[in-house]
């Protein structure tokens, strides 16, 4: 094996989009003003290509962080659509404005004090737009993430508290549902605050976790470290080496090394 | 674009043609062998990018001058301030507070939080969103030796080992030793861990790991981490103060040694401020959009090493710097998911990595340097790659074998934004495999910080990505969320302490930028960029040549 390593010559071009040979030029309308972009781009990269450079509106890149809402039409078609510009491809005569911030509620709460037991009560109080929803369903037509948002507001109403946390898991608060309720409901705010009462109170507890941040606080591992920190690379590679690995199927929990000492 | 070309769906019938084998194999607990320690060696040498001589040189001033770093690096530690230190008044303070952190990812977040539970002022400036960082992308996990079978002297092991022996062991000590602290502290912030039916985490294995312990929510980890807690700052504004789009953009010193505050930049209305604080914690992530020899990258928009170049310039030194970590599985196709990251996830649930006859031709989970190289090696020198019709080329990641093994519907559930987003050009990965190569990841080095995150200038602390020294040339999948959090929290206590042992904050000075830009005349560097360059710029050569200013 082995040509020589200074031949090899990464593939890659930053984050500028190799077009694919032969793509059309298409037009697109950025707030209104025509651009001509190749066809295939994600919006992101056509309104970079286009010229603009980003300050707001842009974030991750990759589809999770939600900096990039964006609405869009087509030329002809009445139809108002949603997505993230980094996800999102173009095409030909697509209108397109990025909503790069929108107001939300977002009341204060002190998750430590709250009554276990009154925690749908908690959600009245602090969100009581929610048990307004009219149930249009125009939510979960707009959001990118493909979420049921109206079904998991319906959830929330009913004091599903649990099913409302699972059902909005993959939110990126990205805020298109809140522009276009029209019972001025902020879902995504409100969705926060039950995932977090669901991993407080609606969950349960890691017991063997607890367990082991008492040893930490014990000290016990402390003087374990420091053994290892304080020997020679040489023993720390054969400690190393010697590892034995946890079988991959093995249960959570289940299994136990030979060295137990070090547990 | 709707999903695979023809040419692509011929070639897939050869993975599926030895699919059944592999599926048999692997419930017999049997893998692909592991290199060998000597093996691993021989194969990074010969086809990590790290180990190029072209595109590197040494940095000519600085206190790391000498050292030798990507050509990418190297010209923005010899940059000149944004700032002519003449034109700037700090006679008055716009701000004045016991700790500013810089940084608002998942190490700046949790520093404030950590600096605010001691009693401290904080001050949290970043330069995009609250919580726009590369925390919000980390998919996988977050690593913390919490099982009976295990505990944070295997993690130690598993931490220096998959570093090469290269990681300071204090600041590997630490991490080991506070991750139940840090996993703990969030099941208490309610972050929806993935648990079983009893409340028992649920663990995996990731690269270079001897026992499961890979801490997930869905493949959103670091999303539900950071939403987490920016969720709980936002319940603490009487005493977490957050400035967005306001990256800073020179530290301020007393002159002496000691830390002073901060320039900021309101990168909207082109407005500076100055801040007063008694300690300063960096937080500012690493440089994956400095696209360090082209790759493309996995990284945030906003990564662009400010926080180096500030420190560099006060003189702080430089841990490991040249290390570059390239993410094994990064995705080729299609181009719109070029550089988009597959997590480690994915092969930590059993699938196996493929070259274009469908054959395996390493162990899924080395390393991830000693990953890529096998990556690079089949490609590159092998030639069995899979070519895309943009040029690119890659390998295929067998996703529909986790199905098979665990049952239908785990791919929808353990990889949700995965699915999603191969979804939306037809290609359904629990059906059909993804093409991946090596992306641009992580910064393994960084400032130079001791386990109490102090760096050599005084009240400056430093924590996360920016740091050098946890994870020593590679890190570990689940380690960098775990970095952030342990460390973010411990600069943001000490830094805390340190505020209240003084009585007032030092008097601030851009003394250190005057004497950097001498040493740049010195060391006769003509014409020198100005830095830190804040946001990457993507406009394309038809605009540029318009841009006539």
């Amino acid at each position: 094996m082995g040509k020589d390593k200074d031949a090899i010559k990464p593939l890659a071009t930053g984050d500028r989009t190799i077009p694919p040979e032969g793509a059309r030029m298409i037009p697109i309308y950025i707030m209104g003003r025509e651009y001509q972009v190749p066809e295939t781009l994600t919006v992101m990269k056509a309104v970079e290509y286009a010229g603009y450079r980003y300050v707001r509106g842009c974030g991750c890149r990759g589809g999770i962080c939600g900096a990039c809402a964006t609405f869009y039409r087509f030329v002809g078609d009445y139809k108002l659509k949603a997505g993230l510009a980094c996800q999102t491809v173009v095409g030909p005569g697509m209108i397109i404005v990025q909503l790069p911030f929108f107001p939300a509620n977002r009341p204060d709460y002190d998750l430590e004090n709250i009554d276990e037991g009154a925690l749908h009560e908690e959600l009245r109080r602090l969100y009581p737009e929610v048990f307004k929803c009219v149930g249009c369903g125009t939510c979960t037509r707009t959001c990118p993430m493909d979420i049921d948002v109206m079904d998991y507001i319906a959830l929330m109403k009913r004091g599903d508290l649990k099913g409302a946390a699972q059902k909005s898991f993959d939110c990126v608060m990205c805020g298109l549902c809140t522009s276009r309720c029209p019972a001025q409901i902020s879902q995504f705010t409100a969705a926060m605050f039950v995932r977090r009462l669901c991993g407080k109170y609606l969950m349960p507890k890691a017991e063997h976790l607890a367990k082991r941040v008492e040893e930490v606080k014990s000290g016990r591992y402390e003087k374990m470290l420091k053994e290892l920190t304080e020997m020679s690379e040489e023993d720390v590679k054969k400690l190393y080496v010697e590892r034995e690995r946890e079988p991959d199927m093995a249960e959570p929990g289940t299994w136990l090394p030979e060295d137990k000492e070090h547990l | 674009m709707s999903g695979y070309t023809r040419e692509f769906k011929e070639l897939i019938k050869r993975v599926e043609a030895t699919r059944p084998a592999r599926v048999e194999k692997a419930r017999r607990g049997e893998h692909f062998p592991a290199l060998t320690m000597s093996q691993r060696k021989e194969w990074l040498s010969a086809y990590h990018p790290d180990y190029k001589s072209e595109g590197r040189r040494a940095v000519a001033v600085g206190p790391s001058k000498g050292q030798v770093l990507p050509e990418e690096v190297a010209v923005l530690l010899e940059s000149r301030s944004l700032l002519d230190p003449d034109r700037v008044s700090l006679d008055e303070a716009d701000y004045e507070t016991d700790v500013l952190v810089i940084g608002g990812g998942g190490a700046g977040t949790a520093a404030a939080l950590a600096a605010e539970e001691a009693g401290a002022k904080v001050l949290l400036s970043t330069k995009l969103r609250h919580g726009d960082s590369n925390t919000v992308m980390a998919e996988g996990g977050i690593q913390c030796a919490d099982q009976e079978g295990d505990s944070p002297y295997f993690h130690y092991l598993d931490v220096i080992g998959g570093g090469h022996f290269t990681n300071k062991p204090d600041l590997v000590a630490a991490l080991a030793n506070d991750a139940p602290l840090i996993i703990h502290w969030l099941e208490g912030l309610g972050m929806m861990f993935d648990k079983l039916p009893g409340g028992r985490m649920k663990v995996r294995h990731g690269g270079g790991t001897s026992r499961k312990r890979m801490h997930s929510a869905g493949d959103m980890t670091g999303a539900e981490i950071m939403r987490v807690i920016r969720d709980e700052s936002r319940n603490r504004t009487e005493k977490i103060k957050v400035l967005e789009f306001s990256p800073a953009v020179e530290l301020l010193t007393d002159g002496s040694g000691a830390v002073a505050g901060a320039v900021l930049y309101n990168i909207e209305t082109k407005e500076y401020y100055v801040v007063r604080a008694k300690a300063v914690v960096i937080a500012t992530g690493g440089f994956g959009r400095l696209h360090i020899q082209g790759f493309p990258t996995t990284n945030h928009y906003g990564a662009t090493a400010d926080g180096i170049v500030m420190a560099y310039r006060a003189g702080v030194g430089l841990q490991d710097l040249d290390s570059t970590q390239y993410h094994p599985t990064g995705a080729v196709y299609p181009e719109q998911n070029v550089g988009l990251l597959i997590t480690e996830k994915v092969r930590g649930l059993g699938a196996q990595l493929l070259n274009i006859d469908g054959e395996e031709f390493c162990f899924p989970l080395e390393p991830r340097d000693v990953e890529s190289s096998c990556i690079l090696r089949e490609c590159l020198d092998v030639g069995k790659g899979i070519p895309t019709p943009t040029g690119r080329v890659g390998v295929w990641l067998d996703s529909p074998m986790i199905d098979i093994l665990h049952g239908e519907g785990t791919v929808r559930k353990e990889l949700p934004a995965k699915y999603i987003q191969f979804k939306r050009y037809d290609i359904d990965i629990s059906k059909e495999p993804m093409l991946v190569f090596p992306t641009l990841h992580y910064q393994n080095g960084g400032l130079s910080i001791n386990e109490r995150c102090e760096t050599t200038l005084r009240g400056l602390y430093a924590a996360g990505e920016v740091s050098g020294g946890v994870h020593g040339r590679n890190r570990l999948m689940g380690n960098s969320l775990l970095d952030v959090l342990v460390f973010g929290r411990r600069a943001g206590s000490g830094a805390a302490e340190y505020a209240k042992s003084l009585r007032q904050s030092p008097a601030p000075t851009l003394e250190h930028v005057r004497a950097f830009h001498r040493e740049l005349e010195g060391a006769g560097i003509e014409d020198p960029v100005t830095g830190p360059v804040l946001l990457p710029d993507y406009a394309p050569e038809h605009v540029k040549k318009r841009q006539w200013d």
